[in-house]
């Protein structure tokens, strides 16, 4: 390893007490080896990034770190201890806390109770403390600066509400080493910088930190090594400082990559979709727009804007008080999905746990679930039909898998991502509304993602694209729509859109009118 | 807590609709609004309300027992015969042995859902069958006549230590207020809500999800051992074609009136006393009314559905359940 005779924040690394080491960690699933002969030290008091396409093996190791997984081969040492990590249990009792890339919660518990979870391990029948509980969690939740009632329930908060919750629990454990899987991806940029003041503040006190992200910008910002994972293999670890964006992309993915994000020319034809007044009491007002054939129209703005409810309600899964939703120059009434299927319209959820997958169906069965007519011609599934149209969506999306008939929940995130695709594109869709389609997904296959998007919009479709990466909203969109606090608050022509005037009419109480006439 | 929020609560739904049935069925029939009443619909719910108690347990934690009637009626017919057969021993060791055969058959049905990891609702329903069969089997389908029951057992639900409150209900009001200090005040009874609200997540967040189960459908048994006991007691003799049969229908719709959800981790104690006694009054005012025998079982379920539609509606209809609806 490199790393070990290199010199971290001027002091010789050979000084720095080693907390974990990982030997020979090798893991296979169903005879499918994910994980090979990994070798990797953790310092004391160090930010460490563990980087990798979907599928390299990052998360794995997290999770037999975390006591999630048990390792087929290798041994886990933990300040020169050799250490089992049984269970989570036995995980957090050696001090070693997980936050999940999808965050783990209890919906009908409340925020103080899911805070305190598992996290004492008192008598079994020793009395829960209310009052404290609900002081303990306000203390938390203050140091994450977010003001919430901790004791309604999880359920309904936000993807990002819930992170920060996650992110209080490690906090209160006094974990030795806290593992961040993909903490930042539903943050706002502002609760990214106060995770990461509060990540720096638990180093200088001496824990260690593993940091898990897609995005580049942050590890540089953040981690003091990087350890890059390929394959199932580890690359290198290597002190950020000495790696350049392009060498830690390349190390990534084994090849060079000139800009993350093509370059996208369109023709644009007729209205292909037209709101005019939508409105949702309390969730969002007055929503007005057009996306034409072939263009491709970025919605932009903070976490909670009311985005992913403009979506939803043209898609009928919750559908506006007052408005008009016109389909092809035709006023249509949406009041469920099903009626949007009709009209030509497809709808990729950003919440694909929730709402995109059916987690323990086959991957066939999950590509073909929204075309029945194509699998059943004559009103019975024929399995056979159902096989190859998958196969078909694999090849074409690059899907990796062991086979179409393993359950979906197995594949990486960003495989998942693409299966959802590959059903929507089934159908033929005319009209495509993608929420935050690359969340979680890593460089390599957003690279695939962005150039099958907009090998979508050139072939006729109108797509509406939901992003709060600016730089990925910025390069595909056409036109860029920015909203805040439930209100249109932006319009911007593509050449006019930048990442200051789009953040500028994000944040919240501003109105922007974006010089752009495109608002026709 | 605001006002507005506690008739939010689940429990004041089911106040209201407690008195608006009294009130209906006593203005039909205005002999239904008495103390007499009263007295009668308090004997009848403490079986019940026994049983309800551990299996809302086990509904909060996501399982179901539907062999619980099964268990009560094995539990009385082990302390009748002993009894029966051995009138010298002490009467509490009939009471001991209901508890014992009450916790082992439950033990069973846990150990089969955990280990096999099979549904409960399908486990419980073989047991529900099978453990009726090792009744009959058992007691040789012999019923347990009145002679035998001890007088201190009948006295149970007839003499009072306090208050002219007869021990049935004493006992009643004792496990529900114990189960409400249990589910609620202890680490091991929010594992019971964290379980049923999320049971993959359970098991990362440290909680030994299969003794945990496992003792739940433990104390749902032992319960059901209780409530064989009381049974005994009200109705002076003990028969294995006929007791508990049907008791799990007795005991589960009252739970799911009283708000705990069958998708576990939510419901309260207070919910399923409320629903037991909601029901009670129903059953004690369907004969007062005069209604048939065969209604009277239409007239149950649809009391049933009825709430539930009135609850469903009520929660979905104002802005918050609105709300609730679009940030799912």
């Amino acid at each position: 390893m490199s790393a070990s005779t290199q010199s971290i924040g001027g002091q010789s690394a050979a000084d720095r007490a080693i907390l974990l080491s990982a030997r020979g960690i090798t893991k296979q699933f169903a005879g499918v080896e994910v994980l090979r002969d990994v070798d990797l030290d953790l310092y004391a008091g160090e930010i460490h990034a563990l980087l990798g396409e979907n599928g390299a093996g990052k998360s794995t190791f997290a999770k037999i770190v975390a006591g999630v997984h048990r390792p087929s081969r290798g041994v886990l040492l933990l300040n020169n201890a050799r250490i089992e990590v049984l269970s989570p249990l036995a995980a957090q009792k050696l001090g070693i806390t997980l936050i999940h890339q999808e965050p783990i919660s209890f919906p009908d518990l409340s925020i103080s109770e899911n805070l305190a979870l598992g996290r004492d391990d008192g008598k079994p029948l020793g009395r829960v403390r209310w009052a404290e509980l609900k002081r303990e969690a306000n203390s938390l939740m203050a140091q994450l600066g977010i003001m919430i009632d901790v004791t309604r329930p999880m359920r309904g908060l936000s993807i990002a509400d819930q992170q920060m919750v996650e992110i209080a629990r490690a906090l209160a454990s006094e974990s030795k080493l806290i593992i961040m899987d993909e903490p930042t991806a539903p943050l706002t940029p502002k609760e990214v910088e106060t995770l990461f003041g509060i990540s720096r503040q638990l180093r200088n006190e001496g824990r260690s930190i593993v940091f898990i992200s897609h995005r580049l910008e942050e590890v540089r910002a953040l981690c003091d090594r990087v350890t890059i994972f390929r394959d199932g293999n580890k690359i290198a670890t290597e002190e950020t400082k000495n790696l350049t964006d392009a060498e830690i992309i390349r190390l990534m993915i084994g090849r060079e990559v000139k800009g993350y994000i093509p370059k996208h020319k369109t023709t644009v034809g007729e209205v292909a979709l037209a709101v005019e007044g939508l409105t949702l009491p309390g969730r969002f007002e007055n929503i007005s727009f057009e996306i034409r054939k072939g263009e491709i129209v970025g919605l932009g703005g903070l976490v909670g804007a009311g985005r992913t409810d403009v979506a939803r309600a043209i898609f009928g899964v919750a559908p506006a008080a007052s408005g008009t939703i016109a389909v092809n120059g035709q006023v249509v009434e949406i009041r469920e999905p099903a009626d949007a299927v009709a009209q030509g319209l497809a709808f990729v959820p950003e919440d694909r746990a929730v709402a995109g997958i059916f987690r323990t169906l086959p991957v066939s069965q999950n590509i073909t679930a929204a075309v029945p007519e194509m699998i059943a011609p004559k009103g019975f599934i024929r399995h056979g039909l159902e096989r190859t149209i998958a196969l078909d969506s694999v090849k074409k999306m690059m899907i990796r898998l062991v086979s179409p008939r393993q359950p979906i929940g197995e594949l990486s995130g960003g495989n998942q991502q693409k299966a959802i695709l590959a059903r929507w594109l089934l159908t033929d869709p005319k009209i495509l509304i993608l929420d935050e389609p690359t969340r979680g997904v890593d460089i390599g296959v957003k690279a695939e993602f962005y150039e099958m998007i907009g090998a979508l919009a050139a072939s006729g479709r109108a797509i509406l694209l939901i992003s709060s990466e600016l730089p990925e909203l910025l390069a595909l969109s056409d036109r860029v729509l920015v909203m805040s606090e439930g209100q249109l608050t932006g319009d911007f022509a593509r050449g006019d859109a930048t990442e200051e005037s789009v953040m500028h009419a994000a944040v919240p109480r501003r109105k922007v009118v974006g010089d752009a006439q495109a608002a026709a | 807590m605001t006002i507005i929020a506690l008739l939010r609560r689940r429990e004041a739904g089911i106040i209201v609709m407690i008195v608006i049935f009294s009130l209906f069925v006593g203005v039909l029939q205005p002999r239904f609004l008495t103390s007499e009443t009263l007295r009668i619909v308090l004997l009848a719910v403490p079986l019940v309300m026994i049983a309800a108690m551990g299996e809302m347990m086990v509904i909060v934690a996501r399982h179901v027992d539907l062999s619980i009637g099964s268990i009560l009626g094995f539990s009385s017919i082990v302390a009748g015969m002993l009894w029966r057969d051995h009138p010298g021993l002490p009467v509490l060791l009939g009471v001991v042995a209901a508890l014992a055969t009450g916790s082992a058959l439950g033990l069973v049905n846990g150990l089969v859902v955990t280990i096999f990891r099979l549904p409960s609702i399908i486990v419980t329903l073989g047991t529900l069958s099978l453990y009726r069969g090792l009744l009959f089997f058992y007691s040789d389908s012999r019923q347990v006549d009145p002679q035998y029951i001890p007088r201190d057992i009948i006295g149970m639900s007839q003499t009072s230590p306090i208050f002219g409150i007869p021990w049935i209900i004493i006992v009643a009001c004792v496990i529900a207020l114990a189960t409400y200090f249990f589910l609620d005040h202890t680490r091991l009874g929010r594992q019971i809500y964290a379980i049923g609200s999320n049971p993959t997540a359970a098991p990362l967040r440290g909680i030994r999800a299969a003794p945990v189960t496992i003792l739940v459908f433990v104390i749902s048994g032992a319960l059901a051992g209780v409530a064989g006991v009381l049974y005994a007691s009200r109705f002076g003799y003990v028969n294995p074609g006929i007791t508990g049969v049907g008791f799990e229908f007795t005991v589960i719709a009252p739970i799911v009136i009283g708000g705990v959800s069958i998708n576990g981790g939510v419901g309260s104690v207070g919910g399923t006393a409320l629903g037991v006694l909601l029901l009670g009054a129903v059953s004690v005012a369907l004969p007062v009314l005069g209604v048939s025998g065969f209604w009277q079982n239409a007239i149950y379920g649809a009391v049933i559905l009825f709430a539930l539609v009135i609850d469903r509606s009520v929660r979905q209809g104002g802005l918050k359940g609105l709300l609730a609806r679009d940030a799912a």
